[in-house]
Parts: C-alpha cells; sequence; structure tokens
C-alpha cells in the first residue's frame, strides 16, 4: 500500500470524524459550525484531487486492511476512474450545499445537527463509491439509508417530513435487504467478496445458474435507492426535507447510488438479455412517467422530484442498453444531470425562502424582482429541457442517438419513439419551470415580497450553472474524466470524444421533435391539467399505505399468536417440548450399560432427603400462603447448603447459604407490599395439566442425572483439577475457574448483577414517581403490630457483629484463591453485616453512617475487574490472562499474589454493590408508604436515662 | 469409642431435625414455623461438627461458623417482618 492507499483510508475516514465536530461547533456560531464542515470536506476533496493525476492517467489506488477475514470482509477501498468521479461530485456539491444551508437554515434549526447528519451522510456515500468489498459496501449502502432517513425526518416538527423519511428508509431499506440477499450470491459465484475479483470474473457470473436471482435481488436494490418505477413514489414524499437536502440527496448524491452500482456491477452483470430487458425497460418506463407526472405537479420541487426519477430512469435505460456508447452517453449525463438539477433544487430554495410557496400557480413575474435567480434558474432550466449551449442537450443528444438504433423485442421504433416523448415532456415541464415561476407579469399577491438573496445563497448555484454553460459550449473539457470514469464502467480502455454538433444525425431531428412539442405542451397546459386532474390514476402513496398497513397487521396477528404474554403457557410448551425430545432420545436406546454402583446411604443423609421431600411437597400444598412458604423454602436452602458440604464443595456452601439469607430477606422485603395470599386464578383442569407436566419434567430430569450418575463421562473437571495450581496459580479449584479459566464469564456475570441493581433502582424509582405512589401511599398497618421498633438487645448483638463478620469478610476474600471463600462469598457476607445494620436501627440511621453510593460500588467493581483483564494486554497476552508470584515481607510468611485477586476485588465490589442497592431499592418503597423515619439508634437507650439521672442529680 | 458417640449423635441430631421438620409443616401458627427453622440451624451447624469430627478436617468448622453467624441473620428477618411487616424501617 502506497501513500495512495494511506490518502483513501482518510478520505473515507474524513467526514466521520469531522460530524463529530459540527454538533459542539454550533456554541461557537453558525458561521464556525459552517466552516467546521466544509474543513473536513474540502480536505478530502484536495487528497482525492492529489490522487486525480494518476487516476486520470488510468491507474487504480488500492487500500485494504483486512477486517473479518473469515467473513470475507476487509476494510478495503480502490480508487478508479467511476470512483473519483462520483467521489469529486459527493465531495463538491457536498462543500457548495455546506455553504448554500448556511444561509437558508433559520436560526430556529438545529443547525449542527444538520451539519452532522450531513457529514455522516457524506461519510456513507464516500464509502460506497470508494468499497472495493461488496460486504463494505452493503454497510455504506445501509448507512446512507439511515442517514438519509435522518435528514429527510430533520424538521422533526412536520408531520409529512417524518412520515417521509419513514417511507424513504422502509423503501430504500427493504430494497438494500434484497441487494444483501443479491450480493452474497454474487460473492458465492465469484468467490470472493473483493469487487475486482468479482468484476474480473464477469463471464462466469453471467454462464451462472444463479445469474438471474442475483441479479434481480441487485436490481431491486437499485431501483428502490434510485426512485425507479415502481418504487419512484418514495423521492416526491421526501420533499418534505429541507431543500439543501432535496440538493444534496435527490438529485446529486443518494438517488445516484442506485445508478452508480449499475455502472460499478456493469462488467460483471451487463451484457444479457435480462439486463437489457429489466434495467432498459425499467429506465425507459421510469422516465416517460415522470417526466409526464413532472408536468402536472404545481409544487416546485415534487416537479423537480418527478424531473429527478425521469432522468434517473434516462440513466438506467442508458445503463441497460449495455452498449460502450451508451455507457459513454450514462456517464455524462450523470455530471450534466448533477449540475443542473442541483442548482434548480437551490434555486427553488431561493424561491420558497424569499416568497414563502413553492406553489407555481401562486408565482410568476419573478424575472424582475429576482433577476440574479431568474438567471440562474433559466440556465440550469434549459440545459434540463436540452437546449443547445448547455451541457443538458449534449448528452441528451447521445441518449437520443443510442435510443434510435435500439430495437426492443425486434420492434425497432418503440424505443426512439417513448424516448423522444419523454424527452419531449422533460422539454414542457423545463420550460414551465422558467415560463410560469420567472415569466408574466409582477403580481402582487406573494406571500412575501420577494428579492434576490444575499449572495451566500445564490453563489452554489450560480457556480453550478458557470459549469452547466462552459461544459455545455466546450464538451470537451469534460472528456478526461467522462474517458477514465468510462474505462472504469466498461473494464476497456475508451477515450469518448465528446462534441456539441453532431450533424444532421436522427437524434437531431427527434431533438428539435421534443422540444417544438414541449413547447405546444406548455401552451396547452391549462386544459391539460384539467383533464389530468379528472382523469382517475393510481395513487402511489395510498398503494404503499395499504401495503404497510397489511404488513404491519399481518405481523401484529403473528407476533400476537405466537407471542401473547401467557407466561405459563410459555413454559408449558417448553416444557412439554422438552419432556417430549427427551423421551425420544431416550427410548432410541443408545444409553450404555452403567458402570458404576450406587453408593450407600447413611440414616442421616436419608433423613436430609426427607425433608427435601417434604419441604418441597409442602411448598406445593401451602403456596397460596405467601409467609409460610417462605419459611419452608427456607429448609430447602438450608438442605442444599448442607448437600454442598455433604459432597465436598464447602465454599459452594458457604456460597449457597449466603444468597439464601439474602434473598430472604428481598423477598420479605417485598411481600411487605405484597398481598399475602396468592388467589386461585387458574381451573383444576389446568392445574391437573401443570401439575402432570411438572412431574414429567422432574421426573425427567431426575432420571437424566441418575443416568449420568451411573456412568464414567468425559467432563472438563478433570483439565481444571490438573490446571488450576499450574496455570492459574491457585489450589481452590472453584475460585481458579470462577477468576482465571472462566474469568470472561465471570466478568459478564458481574456486569450482568450490576445492570440488575440499577433496573430494580431504576423501577422503583418510576414506581415511587408513578401511579403506584399514590396506592403506596394508602397502604395501612395493622394496629396490633409490635411496639418494638429497634429493640436494644437487637441493635447491641449486631453492632458486637459487625466488626466480626467484616474480618471474616476479608479473611474469606483473601484466602479465596487457595481455600475455600473468594469475592463473591465475601461480598455476600459483608453485605449480610452492614443489612444487620439496617434492619436493627433502620433504614435513616443507617444510610447516614454510609460513606460511598452503591452505585458507584458497582460501577467501581466492573472497572477494577475489566482494568485487570485489560492489563493483560500490557504483557501482551489475551484479555484476562492472570500473573501471579510470591512475595515475602519480612515480618509476614511468604504469600502469593495473583492478577486474579485485583479481579476478584472487582467481583467482590460489584456483588456489594448490586446486593445493597438492591436492598435499599426496594426498602425505599416503605419510607414512601408513609412510614415514619428513625434517627435514633434504638427505640431506648440507657444512655439518654443515665445522662438524665445525671442532670437530675446536678441540676 | 468416639465412632459409636458419633453415630449416637447422629442420629440424635437427625431425630431433631425430622421432629423440627413436623413443626414448620404442622405450625399451627407462625412463630412456631420461624423458631423451629431456627432450631434446624443449630441442628444443622452440630451435624457440620460432627461430620468434621468423622471426617478428621478442619474445614468443616469454619462452614459451621459461617452457618452460625449467617444463619440466624433470616430468622431474625422473617421474626421482624411478623411483628412489624417491615423488615428494614
Amino acid at each position: 500500500m502506497g501513500d495512495g492507499g494511506v490518502f483513501l483510508f482518510v478520505i473515507a475516514l474524513l467526514p466521520f470524524i469531522g460530524a463529530l465536530v459540527p454538533g459542539v461547533m454550533i456554541r461557537a456560531g453558525r458561521n464556525a459550525c459552517a466552516t467546521f464542515t466544509a474543513v473536513p470536506t474540502a480536505l478530502a476533496l484536495i487528497l482525492l484531487m492529489l490522487l486525480a493525476p494518476a487516476v486520470l492517467r488510468g491507474e487504480v489506488i488500492e487500500a485494504e486492511l483486512v477486517w473479518l477475514p473469515q467473513l470475507g470482509l476487509s476494510a478495503s477501498f480502490f480508487l478508479d476512474g467511476l470512483g473519483l468521479l462520483f467521489a469529486a461530485m459527493i465531495l463538491g456539491v457536498g462543500l457548495l450545499i455546506t455553504l448554500y444551508a448556511r444561509f437558508y437554515l433559520s436560526g430556529d434549526d438545529p443547525m449542527g445537527q444538520f451539519y452532522t447528519y450531513l457529514l455522516l451522510f457524506q461519510g456513507a456515500m464516500l464509502g460506497i463509491v470508494l468499497s472495493n468489498n461488496i460486504l463494505l459496501l452493503l454497510i455504506f449502502w445501509e448507512l446512507t439509508s439511515l442517514s438519509s432517513f435522518l435528514l429527510i425526518g430533520y424538521w422533526k416538527h412536520l408531520p409529512e417530513g417524518r412520515r417521509g423519511a419513514r417511507m424513504a428508509l422502509a423503501v430504500t431499506g427493504g430494497g438494500g435487504l434484497a441487494m444483501i440477499g443479491g450480493m452474497l450470491i454474487l460473492g458465492n459465484i465469484a468467490g470472493s467478496y473483493n469487487l475486482t475479483d468479482i468484476l474480473a470474473s464477469g463471464e462466469a457470473i453471467r454462464a451462472s445458474e444463479w445469474y438471474l436471482p442475483a441479479l434481480i435481488l441487485i436490481l431491486i436494490g437499485a431501483f428502490t435507492k434510485s426512485a425507479q418505477f415502481p418504487f419512484h413514489f418514495w423521492l416526491p414524499h421526501a420533499m418534505a426535507a429541507p431543500t439543501p437536502v432535496s440538493a444534496y440527496l435527490h438529485s446529486a448524491t443518494m438517488v445516484k447510488a442506485g445508478v452508480f452500482l449499475l455502472a460499478r456491477m456493469w462488467p460483471a452483470l451487463a451484457g444479457t438479455d435480462a439486463w437489457f430487458y429489466l434495467v432498459a425497460t425499467t429506465g425507459l418506463v421510469t422516465m416517460v412517467i415522470g417526466a409526464v407526472i413532472a408536468l402536472f405537479k404545481d409544487d416546485l420541487k415534487a416537479l423537480l422530484a418527478f424531473s429527478t426519477v425521469s432522468h434517473l430512469g434516462l440513466l438506467t435505460m442508458l445503463l441497460g442498453f449495455g452498449t460502450p456508447a451508451a455507457a459513454v452517453a450514462a456517464v455524462f449525463h450523470v455530471i450534466n444531470h448533477l449540475t443542473f438539477k442541483a442548482a434548480l433544487f437551490m434555486i427553488a430554495g431561493i424561491v420558497d425562502h424569499e416568497t414563502h410557496t413553492r406553489d407555481i400557480k401562486r408565482l410568476g413575474g419573478l424575472a424582475r424582482l429576482m433577476p440574479v435567480t431568474a438567471v440562474i434558474g433559466t440556465v440550469a432550466a434549459l440545459s434540463m429541457a436540452g437546449i443547445p449551449l448547455f451541457n443538458g442537450f449534449v448528452s441528451k443528444e447521445m441518449m437520443l442517438e443510442e435510443a434510435a438504433h435500439t430495437a426492443w423485442f425486434e420492434n425497432p421504433w418503440i424505443v426512439p419513439a417513448l424516448a423522444t416523448l419523454g424527452a419531449l415532456f422533460s422539454v414542457a415541464y423545463s420550460f414551465r419551470f422558467i415560463v410560469h415561476v420567472f415569466g408574466g407579469p409582477v403580481r402582487d399577491d406573494y406571500p412575501r415580497q420577494p428579492h434576490d438573496p444575499p449572495a451566500g445563497m445564490y453563489l452554489a448555484p450560480a457556480l453550478l450553472a458557470v459549469i452547466v454553460v462552459l461544459i455545455g459550449v466546450m464538451p470537451f473539457l469534460a472528456e478526461p474524466v467522462v474517458a477514465a470514469a468510462v474505462s472504469a464502467v466498461t473494464g476497456t480502455e475508451m477515450s469518448p470524444y465528446l462534441k456539441l454538433w453532431h450533424g444532421l444525425t436522427p437524434a437531431l431531428w427527434l431533438s428539435i421533435i421534443a422540444v417544438l412539442g414541449g413547447a405546444v405542451l406548455l401552451w396547452l397546459h391549462r386544459p391539460l391539467a384539467r383533464a389530468w386532474d379528472a382523469a382517475p390514476r393510481p395513487e402511489a402513496k395510498a398503494i404503499f399505505d395499504a401495503i404497510m398497513g397489511a404488513a404491519v397487521r399481518l405481523s401484529r396477528m403473528i407476533s400476537e399468536t405466537l407471542h401473547d404474554g401467557v407466561l405459563s403457557r410459555y413454559l408449558a410448551i417448553m416444557v412439554a417440548a422438552s419432556v417430549a425430545l427427551g423421551a425420544i432420545a431416550w427410548s432410541g436406546g443408545g444409553l450404555a450399560a452403567p458402570t458404576r454402583t450406587p453408593l450407600p446411604v447413611p440414616p442421616v443423609v436419608a433423613v436430609g432427603w426427607v425433608l427435601l421431600i417434604v419441604a418441597t411437597a409442602s411448598v406445593v400444598i401451602t403456596h397460596r400462603h405467601r409467609f409460610q412458604s417462605l419459611v419452608i423454602i427456607s429448609i430447602i436452602g438450608l438442605m442444599i447448603s448442607v448437600g454442598f458440604v455433604y459432597l465436598s464443595a464447602p465454599d459452594l456452601a458457604l456460597t449457597q447459604i449466603s444468597v439464601e439469607t439474602v434473598t430472604i430477606i428481598l423477598l420479605l422485603l417485598a411481600l411487605h407490599f405484597l398481598p399475602k395470599q396468592t388467589p386461585v386464578e387458574s381451573s383444576p383442569a389446568r392445574r391437573l395439566r401443570d401439575g402432570l407436566l411438572a412431574l414429567a419434567a422432574g421426573g425427567g430430569v431426575g432420571a437424566v442425572a441418575y443416568a449420568f450418575l451411573l456412568r464414567d463421562v468425559d467432563a472438563i473437571s478433570d483439565y481444571h483439577l490438573a490446571n488450576s495450581y499450574e496455570g492459574g496459580g491457585g489450589t481452590n479449584v472453584v475460585n481458579v475457574i470462577l477468576v482465571d479459566f472462566r474469568g470472561f464469564d465471570t466478568y459478564g456475570e458481574i456486569i450482568v448483577l450490576g445492570i440488575a441493581g440499577f433496573v430494580i433502582y431504576a423501577l422503583t424509582e418510576a414506581l415511587l414517581n408513578g401511579t403506584a405512589s399514590r396506592r403506596l401511599r394508602q397502604i395501612e398497618y395493622e394496629p396490633d403490630r409490635s411496639r418494638d421498633r429497634h429493640p436494644l438487645m437487637m441493635v447491641i448483638a449486631t453492632r458486637v457483629m459487625m466488626p466480626i463478620a467484616v474480618v471474616v469478610g476479608v479473611y474469606i476474600f483473601l484466602r479465596g484463591h487457595n481455600q475455600p471463600g473468594g469475592g463473591f462469598v465475601a461480598g455476600l457476607v459483608i453485605s449480610i453485616a452492614l443489612l444487620m445494620q439496617y434492619m436493627a436501627s433502620g433504614f435513616a440511621w443507617a444510610q447516614a453512617r454510609r460513606k460511598f453510593e452503591y452505585h458507584s460500588l458497582i460501577g467501581s467493581g466492573v472497572v477494577i475487574a475489566g482494568l485487570t483483564g485489560a492489563g493483560a494486554w500490557l504483557a501482551g497476552k489475551p484479555f484476562l490472562t492472570s500473573a501471579f508470584g510470591y512475595v515475602h515481607f519480612p515480618p509476614i510468611e511468604e504469600f502469593e499474589l495473583a492478577t486474579a485477586m485485583l479481579f476478584d476485588l472487582g467481583v467482590f465490589l460489584a456483588v456489594l454493590g448490586a446486593v445493597m442497592l438492591m436492598l435499599h431499592s426496594l426498602s425505599r418503597l416503605a419510607r414512601h408508604a408513609g412510614e415514619t423515619v428513625n434517627l435514633e439508634p434504638m427505640d431506648f437507650d440507657p444512655r439518654t436515662r443515665a445522662e438524665a439521672e445525671a442532670d437530675g442529680k446536678g441540676g | 469409642m468416639i465412632t459409636a458417640a458419633l453415630v449416637f449423635a447422629f442420629g440424635c441430631y437427625g431425630l431433631g431435625l425430622l421432629f423440627n421438620l413436623w413443626r414448620i409443616v404442622n405450625g399451627p401458627n407462625s412463630a412456631d414455623r420461624i423458631l423451629a427453622l431456627d432450631t434446624m440451624v443449630i441442628n444443622i451447624i452440630a451435624l457440620l461438627i460432627l461430620y468434621g469430627i468423622l471426617r478428621g478436617t478442619a474445614v468443616y468448622y469454619e462452614v459451621s461458623m459461617l452457618v452460625a453467624m449467617v444463619g440466624f441473620v433470616s430468622t431474625v428477618a422473617y421474626s421482624r417482618f411478623l411483628l412489624r411487616g417491615d423488615v428494614i424501617e
């Protein structure tokens, strides 16, 4: 990769980096904001111009960064003639639009936001034209859809803006989805997702049986983006956008993306009958329909929108012809259309800005009031009509020339006739733009008295108009650019010859017919428009709304059938399915004979078993009495902890018993606000079904466990046991698994735990501010409750316990790596010690003595764990690789220091923070329920009485 | 000798657990249940120590101490719930 390659990356990145700036710079004023939008664009343009000479000589500049080679995705860019042309257009017009928008947007519009969106869009567009990898191209393709959604809906207060943005996103985004399919097929055929490889294997692609599906899918993507019939309807609705957006997206860049793609894929896909009939026909139909509708639109921007549709159809048709000469015409017309259409949109924006209307019927006579605007608008519109000496003429001549000798199903006259018809209507609406807006007498009923805008506003269209005339008079000026681009499109070296005068060719006669016919049409416009309004015709928006409505109804029906919110039903289906699958697997008979014999059961263990069974059954029977079943659940927790001890897992037992305690307190806190009884809601039949399901599932799980316990199975445990000390530096295998072998899982888990804590906090916060808060305030306490709020005995006992519990917690934490313990248990033990203080002396008293926010405990825990993991990168190892060593300070014994311990500290903090935050959040509810707070440590403090007596004696 | 004593003690505490279970399931009132649960925790602590003696390792003593330290907290919570309704006032 040479210097040029580096430049390419910079060019592609500049708009995205630049997009960060305007949103901030708006604080420094509107001029600063616009300037800082222009800077990255201008820089990228300068870099592009530095690369241009080499590209014009025929070189192709490439740059590649491997990204996801497994997927065939790489960040690779290349710059050839076609890319250069489009990139220059995107950046050049981007600069002009930045200037124009500075004056167009009013003080109320959030300008920083606008420029940020604009640069995002510009970056996405540049990405499309520079990508050398079709997967990367697809990403940028979708990015243009998204950023154009933001831009079209920029005026959020306008409902038509929001609707237009949504429609554009639905149509272009949907087309993008189709294109993804097509591109993947294409990549599969070619065996590579690199564009240069695909373009080189055109013959193999065209011969493949998957050619047609790929072609159709890609064409759907290109046609939706470039507003080809029948997907053209979104473009006029997108005109609700501010005019700079229309001028940029809907004339110069985004809608040309489809055309660009057709041109890009030309060597791979063009040249077949399918290509010709699909692309050329669609283009032809779009061109005629767009031109006809444009003539009858009274809204200036709608007229221009349909004219754009028509011209995009023209480009598509030319590319569809599949001949090199047609490709030359297409590329040349891309340039010409850009210049006159962007200028016209800006002129329409100026007219709207100055007169406060875009309705042609209310305009007229502006030539005298706004002479500068009128001159620029007339020049651009004459070019659009294809009048000699303006650049539109040259490319339209070339188009008619190509159409004149193209046969459609062996019919030699239908293409030229329709092309001429399209040109004729195009002349008519262009003339209408000039005559009905600028011509005629000055009126006295404009919504606002118009005059020419400040120079900043007409500078951009004026520059474009100058180019229109320059190329129109001296077409050879564009030759080098067109040559480079066409060579890239066709894949062969070409040097087209662009000239103004082609002689008395058939195209000239067709042109003359078009101009004369267009003039006649304009003369007849009034009766024609009346007939047009009276004629019935399908309304694209209504059809689109109907389709969207039907799609929404269908998906809602499907999702509501599958996803009806009845949790017990989901669970029943899931359990029944797993039981059925288990039964099928069981009956397959693939189970080997047992290799182990059951161990004898000591009587005490049998007692524990009885306790578990009876407790479980009792919970089922008493589950409607919530408090009672909570007490019984405690038995189950206790038995599981003891079971862990018996089966040689003391640290699991520690964890289990701590979790049990915290859970019970949590449930009791919640139960305080819940009904103490569960009402009967389900029918007996349903309970029977659920009971049977539960029995089947429980029996199934038991059978599986039993089957596994009787057999020797290769498990990962052996690996952990063997490597725990050597690999992780700890003899406590469970802890080493948690903080080392499976450290990444643990890291994810503490994050989830922290999120759960925050969510509970946020939910109770929302609850307290919501409608439930009133009901909370109405909770009444039973009159006969005990008057011992903070009994002396309990307060003293917990105070004594506190330091002991904290020391135990620290001890468990410190030895965790080698002996039973660890950060998780330590966090629970310390949170229990703190909870005891809350229970003994009350919320307010304990809260007043809290030194840290629980939120920040969670945060710092996750950060510490993350930093510890990232520290491994410094040593050049993967995330979370642990290191350990042994340290010896003289007074104490030699001890081990492992980075895993720091990680464990993160776990400890996160657990402590999350548990405390949850309990704290739940108990806040009680404060809201009108409970009084207690600032004294206990109900009755002996010290106060002693003091009182002392005072009594003294006084 | 020590083995026989251990077997006897295991039997006693096992029986104690069953009695506790009966009290928890039958009630009749919540205070009975909470007390029985607390007694159950104490029986468990005893069993853990006995098991430690049987196996001859110190780990179980620690576990029993931790169970003792933590085990009474839920009893306190249940009692507070019964007496005041709110566990943390």
